[in-house]
């Protein structure tokens, strides 16, 4: 089967509109769905779930919301670990308060609050613009953070300051808590991932998505002609905070159970998510997914190669680790801006010339 | 007059001190801003890397050492010798000129003409990069940096404003270090003022600040302007170094003070020299007063953390090109 759109007739207006118009595309997509689907939780364990697959799965849902925002809104945020903490501690207070409320909407209501409060953050993103804006963002980071921190009514009073998650079901399965399998657990995030993305892209190549990329690529002239800059900036903040919010719901319940704000949702996740969205490519769901599981690999491939296979100290380890990955994101931007989907989208624009490429 | 009355304006002169070592940091973000359109996270990173390898020159480190010691199970770790401190500070003056060159050279060169963002986040990579480089080149622990800053209180000003405030009040406490940061601020503000005003290289500076495309036109080589201001940035970062690691040590936290000089930076505007002065004595005065009236006894305290930002974020909906900033005129 070869790579091209020739003898694929579309014989509706529906088909001629599809995310995956070669069929090729269509059935990678579909086989690697299933395999995600039917193969994977059989075959998933503890370790790989979670080093790997599950930060992965939580980090493509974070990437997208920031790429909804940077990439396709041109909003630069440095607020994202903030944002996350929002999700974690709605997605606690939730389901302390409402126990018999199923964990599922319990993740969706937290997202809906952290794109409330995402929403009156971006509120100054209308006066204020690039640079200044990422600056402000900061403000979000550090308020949330210390908010969760000095306000002990968010942690229900605990003594140590933690929240941990409580043992919910789904279809009277584990997800959270200790005694939750690596499987329920990953069918659990990866029921949000594929809504999630299926809904980031068709929301961005709809009428939203044009509207949050005029503005992006001109505030001014979107303006002029006819886009609404409070509605779609406050959308793409509210949007993306979704995202933001649901990705850090699932990080604290799912991933990793019990939570320290300034450890967990520090000035660093901020940054990891924004490297992922520019190692993966700006304006790509794509790339989100890409960049997630460059970043989510990356460390796990370091350290079991320099821990594991040359037996160095471990902060040796680290500080290598940080070296390498400033040193990528340099390489990355200078070599090809839009990330690891400009090199994709080039494979398969080659592909389909090939064999013969003139 | 109560004692609470005159412990406010120690407050308030602390305040100011604290404000002027944010100050330090922002002028070397304003310099590249300015001759260059790129905001520079790397300051930071870049002060903290000048105060390690200064420690690391002064003491005889052998840099990477533990890399070394990794790889061929040696155990080394020091020359044996001490330096000078002037001569540790001029050797790592050079290493930052040399850095100033490799960035020019290797990542600037290449993003000429990208978007200011793209520039941005490319200084974000850097800064990462730089940490870990330091942290291997000298190690991650603790240093403590004496180049003969004085310490300690100024036992003058305490004692001769003691009569002041009766029984209880025992004086105006201020740090010697601190007094000492602000000579050097002001030294330097007033050296670079006149470099850029009066010198064949400052006029440059300014032309190419102004328009890139213009300044080549009449002859002047951008990239030799870049390793430039990159090197007088790498210089103030020294300084900032030098004044905070005497302060606080030499450790990572060193850098999360470039995150607190991005708030002076917005107050004052990106492309103003006093105004990141004026900025950062505001944020210094501003978050030290908050912490003392409102926020340790009403909220909890630590609200120095987020104070600065959020004072920044709201002054910015109003005058969106902070205090001095060049009007902003955007056009389709």
């Amino acid at each position: 089967m070869l790579y091209r759109e020739v003898g694929d007739f579309k014989a509706s207006y529906a088909a001629d509109q599809a995310t995956f118009s070669i069929a090729f595309d269509r059935w990678f997509y579909h086989g690697i769905l299933a395999f995600a689907i039917l193969v994977v939780p059989f075959l998933i364990n503890d370790y790989w779930a979670n080093a790997v697959i599950l930060p992965f799965l939580i980090y493509s849902i974070a990437a997208i919301g920031l790429n909804i925002l940077t990439g396709y809104c041109g909003q630069v945020s440095l607020g994202t670990g903030g944002f996350m903490a929002v999700g974690a501690y709605a997605c606690y207070k939730l389901m302390t308060a409402f126990p018999e409320l199923n964990i599922f909407f319990c993740v969706l209501l937290s997202g809906g609050v952290t794109a409330l409060v995402g929403a009156v953050f971006g509120l100054p993103s209308l006066r204020i613009k690039g640079f200044y804006l990422a600056v402000a963002t900061l403000a979000a980071q550090f308020f949330l953070v210390w908010l969760f921190n000095k306000v002990a009514w968010f942690y229900n009073y605990s003594a140590s300051g933690q929240i941990n998650a409580p043992e919910r079901t789904v279809f009277g399965f584990e997800v959270t808590g200790p005694e939750a399998m690596p499987w329920s657990a990953y069918l659990f995030c990866l029921v949000f991932v594929i809504g999630l993305a299926w809904a980031a892209r068709n929301m961005t190549r709809g009428s939203n998505g044009r509207r949050w990329m005029a503005i992006r690529d001109m505030d001014i002239a979107a303006e002029i002609i006819g886009v609404n800059p409070l509605g779609a900036k406050l959308g793409a903040f509210a949007v993306s905070s979704f995202y933001v919010g649901v990705a850090g719901a699932l990080f604290f319940s799912v991933y990793l159970g019990a939570v320290e704000v300034t450890e967990a949702f520090g000035i660093q996740k901020s940054f990891i998510v924004l490297f992922m969205i520019i190692i993966g490519g700006l304006g790509s769901i794509f790339g989100s997914f890409a960049g997630a599981a460059f970043m989510v690999l990356l460390p796990v491939l370091l350290k079991n190669i320099m821990v594991g296979k040359l037996g160095w100290a471990t902060d040796l380890a680290a500080h290598f680790e940080f070296a390498i990955v400033g040193a990528l994101i340099v390489f990355f931007l200078v070599v090809e801006p839009h990330g690891l989907a400009m090199l994709w989208r080039i494979i398969k624009e080659k592909l389909r010339l090939w064999p013969f490429p003139h | 007059m109560s004692p609470g009355f005159f412990y406010g304006i120690e407050v308030v002169l602390n305040g100011l001190m604290t404000g002027v070592m944010y100050s330090l940091v922002a002028l070397g973000f304003v310099l590249i801003f300015k001759a260059s359109g790129i905001f520079n996270y790397a300051q930071g990173v870049m002060a903290l890397f000048a105060a390690l390898t200064l420690v690391g020159f002064q003491d005889g480190q052998i840099p990477f050492s533990h890399l070394i010691n990794a790889v061929f199970g040696t155990k080394i770790h020091h020359f044996g010798w001490h330096l000078p401190a002037i001569l540790a500070v001029l050797f790592a003056l050079g290493v930052m000129i040399l850095f100033a060159w490799l960035v020019e050279k290797l990542i600037l060169k290449h993003l000429v003409n990208q978007e200011p963002i793209i520039l941005f986040m490319a200084t974000i990579g850097l800064a990462y990069f730089m940490e870990g480089f330091g942290d291997l080149m000298w190690g991650a622990d603790i240093k403590t940096l004496d180049v003969g800053m004085p310490q300690g209180g100024n036992l003058w000003i305490e004692e001769s404003t003691a009569f002041l405030g009766g029984e209880d009040f025992y004086g105006f406490y201020l740090d010697n270090l601190d007094i000492w940061a602000s000579v050097v601020a002001l030294v330097l503000v007033v050296s670079l003022v006149l470099l850029s005003q009066y010198t064949k290289i400052g006029r440059a500076l300014r032309a190419v600040a102004d328009d890139h495309q213009a300044a080549l036109s009449v002859g002047i080589s951008l990239r030799v302007i870049w390793v430039i201001v990159w090197s007088v940035a790498g210089f103030v970062a020294l300084v900032a170094g030098i004044m905070w690691g005497s302060k606080s040590g030499v450790q990572f936290s060193l850098s999360l003070i470039a995150l607190k000089a991005l708030p002076v930076l917005m107050l004052g505007g990106f492309t103003s020299i006093p105004g990141a002065i004026i900025g950062g004595l505001i944020i210094g005065v501003g978050e030290k007063l908050f912490e003392f009236l409102l926020g340790a006894p009403f909220l909890g305290g630590a609200t120095e953390n987020w104070f600065a930002y959020m004072l920044a974020l709201v002054f910015l909906v109003f005058r969106p090109q902070g205090l001095f900033g060049e009007k902003i005129i955007e056009r389709v």
